[in-house]
């Protein structure tokens, strides 16, 4: 008669903890999406906003791979993704053929499209979302190039309440060289081109993100979101918004 | 409150027509282009939903049904302030006569219907001026239902209202969506000034009537278009 084999002890393995995160009460900023039900949403809506050339991809990156590997399911959400209009908004921009009001809201249709579709239904899942920018950047956007800020606030009252927004915030000095270190180029919009700033596209550069700066610290009286140092070593703000991030999980 | 473009100081006017699917307002509207065009007035015609870039996405969202009530409108909100920005504001400035086959008041009435909230919809078009004149064409429910349902296949997603589940069966659906966007209209037209036309009378009576009221409303003289080149 064969001797039952003696049970393996158990292989040691570190202490496998993660944290579920509690249930959140979500909210819109104002009128919001008919027919939408926010009693359901466990996950977690987290927003990076800045400037091209902020670091704000590369921290989203870090982010993304940083929660995978604590176990939250994680999904990034960004503008001009939705399958609604980004091809349309593309051929506009490059065009450069449409008007101010509306360019506003054919963004505000593709922020739309994407809450609806993508955000919610993954908070629903219990999701992490990370954004790559927000509605805080169309507005910003928009401000600068004259729009009525009741009139915005309204168009994006649509939007749900993020449980984390953080705005790298660099001067333009700063923006200007990291952009150059990258692409050696400055990109059109981001340069404020269309606004006959300057034929100078360094200085229209500098003069449009200094208005966008200006007008971030204006939304900032009406939407909360926190102001990150984004001059500093990217691994220094890793471990930063990691740290407030973890806060807003087990909140 | 928003004032019209006569009272912004706008040489041109601007006369929308609205009304149900099937109420004859685009034939009226035709006729009085003609009647304007034919004294040689400078006259300029504008579709709801014809902004050439937005409407490609206008398409792809009703044929795979992606849109939703606030997409709906946001994306009907688009393709208006293209048109606005680009074609009637300028043509209004240049002292044009333009007719609107339908104005601010379809979105008003659809996306409220859609369950969109109405002060959300109406602040969105804040920045259009109103028309100097809105025609509504008010024929009986079952009129303009039946001039839509007869000889025509089959009703699209969301003209049916389809996606707002009040029935599976699309010609019932239709039925009760155009309902309750009639509704909206008749509670609207006395707070826009609507100028309500019978739409159950014959094509010509409706239409003389319309042009009475243009004509007493309106200085046509001075809207005469500049000699053709031609005659320079």
């Amino acid at each position: 008669m064969k001797k039952p084999a003696a049970p393996n002890p158990r292989p040691r393995v570190s202490a496998v903890r993660i944290a579920v995160p509690t249930r959140a009460q979500h909210r819109f900023y104002g009128h919001g999406l008919p027919h939408i039900d926010l009693s359901q949403l466990s996950g977690r809506l987290i927003v990076v906003e800045g400037a091209d050339g902020s670091g704000r991809s590369s921290q989203i990156a870090a982010l993304v791979g940083w929660l995978e590997g604590r176990g939250h399911a994680t999904i990034q959400v960004g503008l001009k993704r939705s399958t609604l209009v980004s091809e349309e908004l593309d051929k506009a921009q490059n065009g450069n053929i449409l008007s101010h009001t509306t360019m506003s809201l054919f963004y505000a249709t593709d922020f739309a499209d994407q809450l609806e579709n993508v955000i919610i239904p993954a908070l629903r899942a219990g999701f992490m979302v990370l954004a790559d920018r927000y509605i805080y950047t169309l507005m910003a956007r928009d401000l600068v190039r004259g729009a009525d800020e009741k009139w915005l606030k309204n168009l994006y009252s649509i939007a749900l309440v993020p449980d984390a927004v953080f705005y790298l915030k660099v001067s333009p000095e700063i923006l200007v060289q990291r952009n150059f270190a990258k692409s050696r180029t400055l990109d059109y919009w981001e340069s404020g081109m269309d606004l006959g700033l300057s034929r100078d596209m360094f200085d229209s550069f500098l003069k449009y993100q200094s208005l966008i700066i200006e007008k971030f610290n204006r939304l900032r009286r009406t939407y909360d979101f926190e102001i990150v140092d984004g001059s500093r070593s990217p691994s220094e703000i890793t471990s930063d918004l990691r740290r407030k991030i973890e806060a807003v999980i087990t909140r | 409150m928003t004032k019209t473009f006569a009272q912004l100081g706008f040489p041109g006017r601007l006369i929308a027509v609205e009304g149900l699917d099937g109420s004859g307002k685009s034939t009226q509207v035709y006729l009085l282009k003609r009647w304007l065009e034919l004294q040689g007035l400078k006259v300029f015609f504008s579709e709801w939903n014809s902004s050439a870039l937005v409407r490609s996405a206008t398409s792809k969202g009703k044929k795979q049904e992606l849109l939703t009530p606030t997409t709906f409108s946001l994306i009907h909100a688009t393709d208006f302030a293209d048109r606005y920005e680009r074609q009637l504001v300028p043509l209004l400035r240049a002292g044009y006569i333009v007719l609107c086959d339908r104005y601010i008041f379809t979105a008003f009435a659809r996306d409220t219907v859609r369950g969109c909230p109405q002060e959300w919809v109406r602040k969105l078009y804040s920045f259009a001026a109103h028309p100097d004149m809105t025609f509504f064409f008010r024929a009986d429910l079952e009129v303009s239902l039946n001039r839509i349902l007869v000889g025509r296949p089959e009703l699209k997603h969301f003209e049916a209202g389809m996606d707002l589940q009040l029935s599976n069966d699309r010609e019932e659906s239709f039925r009760i969506f155009q309902g309750r966007i009639l509704d909206q209209y008749l509670a609207m037209s006395s707070e826009f000034n609507f100028h309500t036309v019978d739409a159950n009378q014959p094509i010509e009576a409706q239409q003389s009537h319309v042009r009475e009221v243009v004509s007493a409303r309106i200085d046509l003289s001075a809207f005469v278009g500049p000699l053709p080149l031609e005659s320079l």
